[in-house]
């Protein structure tokens, strides 16, 4: 299948208003007979479902969590991007766009990117009307900081909760429509397969997980807001709940995935302290501003007490390396450079599984250089934070940080509509891969979410059901009957195992094994090795899985198993994707391709390009099918920070 | 919409707990006065009859005063009847463990002060003023107060009784105090403590007068 | 150093709502005092399914205190014995070797188990749906500097926001009153410009389904504010009635028959 992006041509700037204008509508009065499922409630999926009802469309959205408020959106504490230049320091659409497609290392579409950079602005109009608490300064104007390195003070925030404040403000919006049935909320249920009739999506399958039911939900259009897949590493600053499950199953029914290596890694993160971890928690990065990275010279001095090792013994790495940048180089070199020190021994902290896998971020000089009082004003809250999930006092103990899995910038592949290769599929936010390329800058995120939900789907969705007959197929029809029964063989295969681990051991092992060889670097070696050893895993998986209790009940462990289960196929796409991409680019780093001063080097000739993966069957190799990627406005270039 | 005008202020939990305010404001009030008024007992008999037929003398206002407190009174307690049945059904299974860490012992013992202030008011005024009655080896006089006063506190159950009743009065003011506040609204940050100190500080007041009442004629305050 | 505690745990376990529901007593061995409580819980879990046991059920997403998921009363407190503390955050180096823990859902007729510690609290999102929102469809938003708010009002609005809706309130009050969750949201958006318009229509109907969800009344006892994990203030359970008592005794009949004389 040739991809077509779809994406509009002519100047940037009008491309999508001229896609706007090139829409087809639905009448009002006919909105009510199309039926819109939404599968996620988060910023992407909230916000998509509340739209969809304000248009007067009869909407299901879903959720495994008890309350739509609860989607993992909640948890992003830093801030959300517009081009709103309110600082007046230089700031535009054009420099948001062009610093998105930089930041993601030239790997993103042009097209999309502007149209994003563009909506930032309504975004926090929109968000600002619904009664989003965004910091403000005393002239009671809205207030901006600088974030991620930017060089313009672009970021609106909300204390350290600016993804809770815009998720209640979606979710808001989207119990108004509850309220007035337009949307029919369904938590607590889970999304397990798409249907497919003829090529086009035409509903899902789910399971209530209170009861265990699985039933059919028909429509005429169904959108995908189900999150990225960085729990396939196990330990990841998501939510517990977070999986792969509704993205891999519309994969499997035809739907491409594209740049599954394409994850974030987070520098500052609480480092484990045991095997019995069960997820990580991202402490911001601002700490680096003041904070001073250091592990001990001498390996024998990895026990002492921190405070007693003396100024000569340290090795205060990122400032050695980096003179210029120091401890502020970029998440991903402060991340590999992290995992080289305690590959070489030189980590502090707890042994985990034989690995003392942690750096010391220091605030002694920052105390000395500013007075505790200062250091506590800017960081106060989160060395409380770190305070209550280590019991130990940053203020007299140097910090321990490590790198985590964060956000995954791959996802279903979509055209610049965002529907993927099944017609009648649509994927927003995190879900998709489309905006941020091989790397996501801070901060945008949340904008992503928002305008997928709240100005790109509503048009492109409407521009989809103008030229569909609504309610085609009802849950009669044989495919529909046909993907019901291949959800319960499935429950019941997974039930009927009776082995002897359990599905969390499964998964921790799992993510174990991509963590250490297709984590913050990869070698064509390692990841060889992790695609021998996955398929070897799964085939344990499905002959020796233990699950406790029925399929017709509120079962966690059946619930872990399903997803564990995707996550399996998913990691080896991963791994393979990994594999084929021979240069590093954002998120990606090959150890095979990086320049002399250690530096990711990408390679534009060969691998400009998205790679979108397509199911060909049950233990078939996926065929790679490339989306060029052609750079009109911002051209390509290496970056340094020596 | 139509269920919207059907509701009243006083249908939801707020307005009852406002309308328990106001009435509570209404009785806390009157026990202030009632408290100064006795008090006087202490100026000696004259003064203290004369204080009584003094009221005595404008019935209008006698029976104004009287209705409003036996309306709040009524108020006060439907009301907490009301809610009293519904908290019960709010939470139909109790825990095994409940640790309570922020409230007072006023505020968890409002519903048994509650009832008991209830049975001691008709208690009292039963005792003094309809029909009047006696518990020890006298006969209430019609017109002289004061003597019906020092008689009926030589009797030690009696005082024991009234000093009882008093402290009880006097915890369920503190929380009473702070909570109408809280009921009908009344918050602000910067006055918050001030004027919770004061309704709490009159509470106190209260309670120490209404305890030494009973306490003068054995103190030898009243004789 | 971490050290190694070994706990009884007395937990409520109930298949189903129509289950009677019981306590069942567990060993948790070889608890580090690093451990997360859901981590501890993780622990015990595992070695309940290896014993062919169900293993048991509780809510939880984030583990980072935000989400609002997980709660549970701990030893007699919602969320444990931290202050400003979610049970996910809560930390066993709190708790010493041989402590007997007692772990129960929250109790509320409005929050029906679902099983175990596992309560449905969809009586929260229903007072949000009545009437807890700025009516702004997507697109008709104006500039968002257009309309400046005093930073103290945005500010004190946005402690009101805080709430994550997890629901401690309502275990923790002696009345099972849901006052603080509805309180905090009309304040949020009454304290806001924004918010103004639907203002008195909303505390109206926010307090009516608060009411209708069988939650009890406020008693002033100020248990939720000392259990919520955000640290919202009684203070604005004094504001949601200051609201209401206006909202229903001058607006908007009064409004009204004024302006037709």
């Amino acid at each position: 299948m040739q991809l077509d992006s779809r994406a509009p041509t002519g100047p940037i700037e009008q491309r999508w208003n001229e896609a706007r204008f090139k829409s087809k509508l639905v009448n009002p009065a006919n909105r009510r007979k199309y039926k819109v499922i939404v599968v996620g409630s988060g910023l992407a999926g909230g916000a998509a479902a509340a739209t969809f009802g304000e248009l007067g469309y009869n909407v299901s959205c879903f959720c495994y969590q008890d309350s739509p408020r609860r989607a993992h959106s909640i948890a992003a504490q830093g801030g959300i991007n517009a081009a709103k230049n309110y600082q007046n320091d230089g700031d535009s659409v054009y420099r948001l766009f062009y610093d998105t497609v930089k930041g993601g290392d030239f790997r993103a579409r042009e097209s999309n990117v502007y149209r994003l950079a563009e909506l930032s602005v309504n975004i926090i109009d929109q968000c600002v009307a619904q009664g989003v608490p965004f910091a403000r300064e005393y002239s009671g104007l809205l207030g901006n900081r600088s974030f991620g390195g930017a060089q313009v003070a672009r970021t609106f925030y909300a204390r350290g909760q600016t993804g809770q404040q815009l998720l209640l403000g979606a979710y808001q919006s989207l119990s108004k429509q509850i309220e007035q049935r337009t949307v029919k909320m369904h938590p607590r249920t889970e999304m397990l397969d798409l249907i497919v009739v003829d090529g086009v999506a035409r509903g899902i399958v789910t399971r209530d997980l209170v009861t265990g039911k699985v039933s059919a939900h028909t429509a005429d259009v169904v959108v995908l807001c189900s999150g990225g897949y960085g729990n396939v590493f196990y330990l990841s600053t998501n939510a517990k709940g977070c999986n792969t499950t509704a993205t891999w199953r519309s994969h499997r029914r035809g739907a491409y995935f594209a740049n599954p290596c394409f994850t974030q890694i987070h520098p500052t993160c609480i480092p484990q302290s045991g095997d019995y971890q069960s997820k990580l928690t991202l402490m911001s990065e601002s700490l680096r501003n003041d904070g001073r990275v250091w592990v001990p010279k001498n390996l024998a001095d990895l026990q002492r007490d921190p405070k007693n090792i003396p100024e000569a013994d340290r090795d205060y790495y990122l400032e050695r390396q980096y003179p210029s940048f120091g401890n502020l180089v970029p998440r991903d070199i402060a991340s590999r450079r992290a995992k080289e020190m305690c590959d070489l021994g030189k980590g502090v902290g707890p042994e985990v599984a034989g690995v003392r896998r942690g750096v010391y971020l220091d605030f002694g000089d920052a105390v000395k250089r500013l007075g505790r009082d200062a250091v506590a004003e800017r960081y106060d809250n989160l060395f409380q934070m770190y305070e209550r999930i280590t019991g130990e006092n940053p203020y007299e103990v140097p910090m321990r940080m490590y790198p985590a899995i964060h956000y995954t910038m791959g996802g279903l592949w979509v055209d610049y509509n965002l529907m993927s290769t099944i017609t009648g599929l649509f994927v927003g936010g995190e879900a998709n891969f489309s905006d941020h390329g091989a790397n996501r800058l801070g901060a945008s995120a949340l904008m992503q979410g928002l305008a997928d939900g709240y100005f790109v789907l509503p048009v492109t969705v409407s521009n989809y059901l103008a030229g569909v007959k609504p309610g085609g197929v009802d849950e009669s029809h044989p495919d529909v009957r046909r993907t019901v029964g291949e959800v319960e063989a499935r429950i019941q295969r997974l039930m009927s195992i009776r082995g002897k681990r359990t599905p969390e051991s499964f998964h921790r092992e799992l993510g174990t094994l991509m963590w250490d060889y297709c984590g913050m670097a990869r070698t064509e070696a390692g990841l060889k090795f992790a695609l021998a050893k996955i398929p070897e895993l799964k085939a344990e998986f499905y002959g020796n899985l233990s699950i406790v209790g029925s399929g017709e009940e509120y079962n966690i462990m059946l619930e872990k198993a399903g997803r564990t289960a995707d996550f399996f196929e998913l990691a080896e796409l991963t791994c393979r994707d990994a594999l084929d991409r021979e240069e590093s680019a954002g998120g990606h780093f090959r150890e095979e391709h990086q320049t002399e001063e250690g530096e990711a080097q990408r390679n534009d000739d060969a691998f400009s390009y998205v790679a979108a993966w397509e199911f060909t069957g049950e233990s078939l190799a996926p065929k790679l099918n490339k989306e060029p990627l052609s750079f009109e406005y911002v051209h390509p270039s290496q970056r340094s920070y020596k | 919409m139509a269920t919207q005008k059907a509701l009243t202020l006083l249908d939801t939990t707020v307005g009852k707990k406002a309308a328990l305010a106001v009435s509570g404001v209404i009785l806390f009030g009157f026990v202030i006065g009632h408290m100064l008024g006795n008090l006087q007992v202490m100026l000696g008999a004259e003064a203290y009859n004369a204080y009584a037929s003094g009221i005595k003398s404008k019935p209008l206002l006698l029976w104004g005063v009287r209705t409003v407190l036996v309306a709040a009174l009524l108020v006060h307690t439907v009301i907490v009847l009301e809610l009293y049945g519904k908290t019960i059904a709010a939470r139909p299974v109790a825990y095994k463990v409940k640790k309570h860490i922020a409230t007072s012992y006023a505020a968890m013992m409002m519903k048994y002060t509650g009832p008991v202030l209830l049975v001691y008011i008709i208690f009292h005024i039963a005792h003094f003023t309809y029909p009047g009655v006696s518990f020890g080896d006298y006969d209430p006089i019609a017109g002289d107060v004061y003597a019906n006063f020092v008689n009926a506190f030589r009797i030690p159950w009696v005082v024991a009784v009234y000093v009882i009743a008093n402290l009880m009065l006097g915890m369920h003011l503190y929380h009473g105090a702070f909570s109408m506040l809280q009921s009908v609204g009344l918050s602000h940050p910067r006055y918050n403590n001030r004027v919770k100190n004061i309704a709490r500080g009159l509470a106190f007041l209260v309670t120490a007068g209404n305890v030494l009442l009973p306490l003068t004629v054995f103190l030898g305050l009243a004789k | 150093m971490a050290r190694s505690m070994n706990l009884v745990l007395n937990v409520w376990r109930q298949k189903n709502a129509k289950d009677q529901g019981r306590f069942v007593r567990y060993d948790a061995k070889a608890i580090n005092d690093h451990m997360s409580f859901l981590e501890m819980l993780d622990v015990v879990n595992e070695d309940l399914a290896h014993k062919g046991e169900e293993p048991i059920a509780f809510d939880h997403d984030c583990r980072e205190g935000i989400c609002g998921s997980c709660g549970m009363v701990i030893n007699g407190v919602p969320h444990g014995p931290a202050k400003s503390t979610t049970a996910c955050q809560l930390h066993m180096r709190l708790f010493k070797d041989g402590d007997e823990i007692t772990i129960e859902p929250w109790r509320a007729g409005a929050f029906p188990v679902v099983r175990d510690l596992v309560v449905d609290r969809s009586a929260l999102d229903r007072i949000i749906q009545a009437g807890g929102y700025v009516s702004v469809r997507a697109g008709a938003a104006p500039e968002a500097n257009s309309l400046p708010v005093p930073k103290l009002d945005s500010d004190q609005a946005f402690d009101a926001a805080t709430c994550i809706g997890c629901g401690a309130c309502v275990a923790s009050c002696p009345n099972a009153s849901a006052a603080l969750f509805t309180a905090a949201k009309i304040s949020h958006l009454a304290l806001l410009p924004q918010g103004g318009p639907e203002r008195t229509d909303r505390v109206r109907k926010m307090v009516a389904q608060m009411d209708a969800e069988g939650f009890g009344h406020c008693s002033s006892h100020k248990e939720c504010e000392a259990v919520c994990p955000k640290d919202i203030s009684i203070s604005f359970i004094a504001k949601m009635n200051r609201e209401l008592i206006t909202a229903m005794s001058v607006a908007p009949n009064e409004i009204k028959s004024r302006s037709k004389g």
